[in-house]
């Protein structure tokens, strides 16, 4: 059996590498593509600020990029060192889209980001801006192909277990790729992305007007943020990754655990607005419900039931029982292949293959487990309720903020032409809220999809390495230090360019002046108001 | 569904493969490793450190990505090899990742401050990022060439037994050195085409001349070794080259020579060591007369090099020094015959777009890089 401390802390450590990757992947989505529309801007128009404007921007969109590719590396890596038995077991399906990002996305923007930087003096205004827009490209599709890995950690499809190689392989090709979660789950994370690079742009652009700096290129910034943000947060609500949690046993757990629903309710559900999961006793506390509306958001109809969390456990029991039938002809065809009843029993069971490995949790041979230790391992399958509760309230709350900020946004930039200051100093300081909501969005994806690594195939401590407690401590330690300077270089690299703004020579003055457009609007001091031009 | 290519075809294939990906890397990035591990010898002033670091400056991103494809194709083509060869190599793949995470970071940041101070740490930043990647890489070969202390249980849970110091034994060192030795040679050829006539460039063709010397004397005497101190491993039970990917169905022996062996059997796979001499020889040359073909000549080095182990041990990909029946072979640890024939096919629809957009970069970026040029401001 696989050593549980070892799972708990690869587990630690891959939250950690994870949740640092990111902090850089959203903003690489979403300025990347910002970066095309402002140079888009310039191509069209020629007009110089457009130029500055997309270099500016170019340049933060860099600092933040080189994280992002290196701590996407300890990603790829990651799976093998750490989930060694996860690696072989799935490996067939899960490694295919990892390569094919590779192959698809990753090369186009990591050889282009070069030119990106380095080929304005050397290409024609098109080539240049058709170089940005391959980078936004190879960006996006990255995001793609690790989504598509992902949805087929939280729905399995496709895919059978072979006794012969004791791992699952791929059965349908098209299914892991069209996988309704999977699509779902790259439109969400994409806008999501969209969103972060529009709060941020209009943040830097509000304190550069609120400085009285930079105006032309931060008000031109604000008006395509605006806009572009709009769109995205209302995308990034509306196609919320919910609409497949309705398709296995887990991704309905995971909807009962976010929603903290205890027991099913008659259609249509109600949606417990706020109060307090209380795990062991199996209910809410301080719970504030408001009839019907659940029901209609996660299934789309009067009449559609969402499961709760206790008759999902008793689905669960059962399925364990299944579970040791299929693990028992399983070793009987690992010591003969050929016995013919055995491969009848695991053909009416595989599917609950999984379930029996819950019980290794408790027992070396899940054939010899008894009643108690079935009740407690399909009670295992309930996730951290109030933590999935919580981060989708906090995540959707700030996902709903947004789209009233971008209205509003929208409203004084493109419509009235006129910000107030209010409005200004708002935008600034929320700038870090779009990357809490992600990652309380990461947080609610993998820990509501406990205890499964793959969602009802392979139980996530299954999946660890032969590796000792010490060594996974010493990388753990090594990676929070490292990644820990590197983000305070990286957070003082960013305020200093934002500070020192566009066209700023950190080096020897050289070709082409920087700075021109520093402080040469002048705006009489303080005015409740800022005007944009008509 | 009946696939057009047989299990066995694609097996060899997707062998070959990810020995393409490897050469790949080992051609691109290899000589951005050298140049990092050349950095604060060849390049005194900070000037000249710019000179050297722009010359791969905005190809090294990509290049990297080469050792990433590797990594995923090794996960969804070999999936035994990359779950036994990350784990057992677990704190060597920690120190290559913390390199290679200080790299970017190292070329990107180094030149946004003016302090010297700042400067000079990033340099060796940039150094270790190129050093210890290309000795690990080295070194870690060589086990895989004595064979790896892993055991694989009747669930095909694989349990490893050696440390990180275990690694670190005199055949393995020896071939750290000559991968060092070979990526100083790729980046002193590659400043030799890249930068402008110079102090800098004459201190990296003398680097460079040495460095062949050395691959060549490491690289004879690591097949000495592998001769005289009988390295090798043989499948004595039949294998079926269409069966399953279970790598516990076979007999294994330790033998004495077998990773000559194949030599004799397949006299086409002498090209391999074959290009490592001659390409080491032909380097050495151009970096004398500082011509071109010391790049041609590393670059021919490389890939022989590489390849040499891989048909050395063929059909073995990582043998087992503990339990010689659970090594993996080309036949019995790879991917399921659909998930190899899907990925054949994107990987022909893509490498040759990759080599396109890769070769268009180069043509823009075409030509010597002067001084002046590396230290304007749109640069690192």
């Amino acid at each position: 059996m696989p050593d549980l401390i070892v799972a708990d802390l690869s587990r630690w450590q891959f939250a950690l590498t994870a949740m640092y990757h990111f902090l850089f992947v959203p903003l690489t989505l979403g300025l990347s593509m910002l970066l095309v529309v402002m140079e888009g801007a310039y191509v069209m128009t020629g007009k110089e600020v457009w130029r500055r404007t997309t270099k500016f921007w170019g340049t933060l969109f860099g600092i933040n990029f080189v994280l992002g590719v290196a701590t996407g590396i300890t990603m790829e890596f990651q799976f093998g060192m750490n989930w060694s038995y996860y690696s072989h077991y799935v490996g067939d399906i899960f490694g295919a889209p990892l390569a094919i990002e590779g192959l698809m996305a990753f090369f186009l923007e990591a050889t282009l980001v070069g030119l990106m930087f380095f080929g304005w003096d050397k290409l024609s205004r098109p080539a240049h801006w058709l170089v940005t827009f391959l980078v936004a490209l190879g960006s996006n599709l990255s995001a793609l192909w690790i989504l598509i890995a992902n949805g087929w950690m939280q729905n399995p499809v496709g895919s059978e277990f072979n006794p012969d190689t004791m791992r699952m392989e791929v059965t349908n090709f098209m299914e892991v790729l069209f996988n309704p979660v999977a699509q779902a789950k790259f439109v969400h994370t994409v806008s999501a992305g969209y969103v972060t690079a529009s709060v941020f742009v209009l943040g830097i652009s509000s304190w550069y007007v609120l400085k009285n700096r930079h105006l032309g290129l931060a008000k031109r910034s604000m008006a395509v943020a605006a806009s572009f943000g709009l769109l995205s947060a209302l995308s990034v609500v509306v196609l919320g990754d919910e609409s497949g949690y309705a398709l296995t046993d887990n991704q309905k757990m995971k909807l009962a655990a976010l929603e903290a629903m205890w027991e099913t309710e008659p259609a249509p559900a109600g949606l417990t607005v706020i109060g307090i999961p209380n795990q062991k006793e199996h209910r809410t506390d301080y719970a504030i419900h408001v009839p019907y509306v659940l029901g209609l958001i996660a299934t789309r109809s009067l009449d559609g039931e969402v499961e709760g969390i206790l008759p999902l456990v008793a689905v669960a029991e059962d399925r364990i029982e299944n579970g040791i039938r299929a693990y028992k002809a399983v070793e009987a065809l690992n010591e003969n292949p050929n016995d013919v009843q055995a491969r009848e029993v695991f053909e009416q069971t595989k599917t609950d293959l999984g379930y029996a490995m819950l019980l290794k949790r408790y027992v070396d041979d899940p054939a010899t487990a008894d009643r108690a230790t079935i009740e407690k391992a399909a009670m295992d399958t309930v996730p951290n309720v109030a933590m999935s509760f919580f981060s989708f309230r906090f995540m959707a709350g700030i996902g709903f903020l947004f789209i009233a900020m971008f209205a509003v946004a929208f409203y004084f930039i493109s419509l009235k032409r006129n910000v107030p200051r209010w409005f200004l100093q708002l935008a600034f300081f929320a700038i870090p809220l779009p990357w809490i909501a992600a990652e309380l969005g990461w947080i609610l994806a993998e820990t509501g999809r406990q205890p499964w690594v793959i969602d009802g195939v392979l139980p996530t401590f299954m999946g660890v390495s032969s590796l000792s407690a010490t060594q996974v401590i010493m990388t753990m330690v090594g990676f929070t230090l490292l990644y820990g300077t590197l983000a305070v270089i990286e957070i003082s690299l960013m305020i200093r360019a934002v500070k020192l703004g566009p066209g700023a020579r950190i080096l020897p003055k050289g070709i082409g002046g920087g700075g021109t457009d520093t402080h040469n609007e002048a705006v009489p001091a303080r005015p409740r108001t800022i005007q944009f031009d008509k | 569904m009946e696939l057009p290519l047989d299990y066995a075809t694609l097996k060899v294939l997707w062998w070959g493969l990810v020995g393409v990906l490897l050469i790949g890397y080992a051609l691109t990035d290899g000589y951005d490793l050298g140049v990092a591990s050349l950095l604060p010898f060849v390049a005194k002033t900070d000037k000249e450190r710019r000179l050297v670091i722009n010359s791969i400056g905005p190809m090294w991103e990509g290049h990297q990505v080469w050792l990433i494809t590797g990594g995923g194709a090794l996960f969804a083509a070999w999936p035994y090899v990359y779950a036994i060869s990350f784990s057992g190599f677990y704190l060597a793949m920690f120190v290559v990742l913390a390199a290679l995470i200080l790299r970017p970071v190292g070329f990107k940041y180094r030149s946004k401050r003016e302090s010297a101070t700042w400067r000079t740490s990033w340099d060796w930043a940039l150094f270790v990022g190129g050093f210890v990647p290309a000795l690990i890489f080295g070194v870690a070969l060589g086990n895989v060439l004595q064979g790896v202390p892993f055991n694989i249980d009747s669930t095909l849970r694989a349990t490893y037994s050696g440390g990180l110091l275990g690694l670190l034994n005199p055949f393995a060192l020896l071939c750290g050195l000559a991968s060092v030795a070979m990526l100083v040679v790729h980046g002193a050829s590659w400043l030799v085409v890249k930068i402008e006539h110079g102090p800098v460039m004459n201190r990296a063709a003398r680097f460079g001349q040495i460095a062949a010397l050395l691959v060549i004397a490491f690289y004879a005497l690591a097949g000495v070794w592998l001769a005289m101190a009988g390295m090798g491993y043989r499948i004595v039970t039949e294998m079926d080259p269409q069966g399953v990917a279970n790598p516990l169905r076979k007999e294994v022996v330790v033998e004495a020579g077998a990773w000559l062996s194949n030599y004799g059997k397949y006299p086409w796979m002498i090209l391999a060591p074959l290009l490592g001499f001659v390409g080491s020889a032909m380097a050495f040359v151009g970096l004398k007369n500082k011509t071109p073909l010391s790049l041609i000549g590393s670059g021919l080095a490389a890939t022989g090099i590489v390849a040499s182990v891989g048909t050395s041990m063929f059909p073995f990909i990582l043998p087992s020094s503990i339990n010689p029946n659970a090594s993996l072979t080309v036949w019995d640890s790879s991917s399921s015959h659909l998930t190899l024939f899907i990925m054949l096919i994107v990987t022909v629809i893509f490498v040759p777009l990759i080599l396109a957009y890769t070769a268009w970069v180069y043509k823009v970026l075409w030509g010597r890089l002067t001084t002046e040029e590396a230290n304007s401001a749109s640069t690192y």
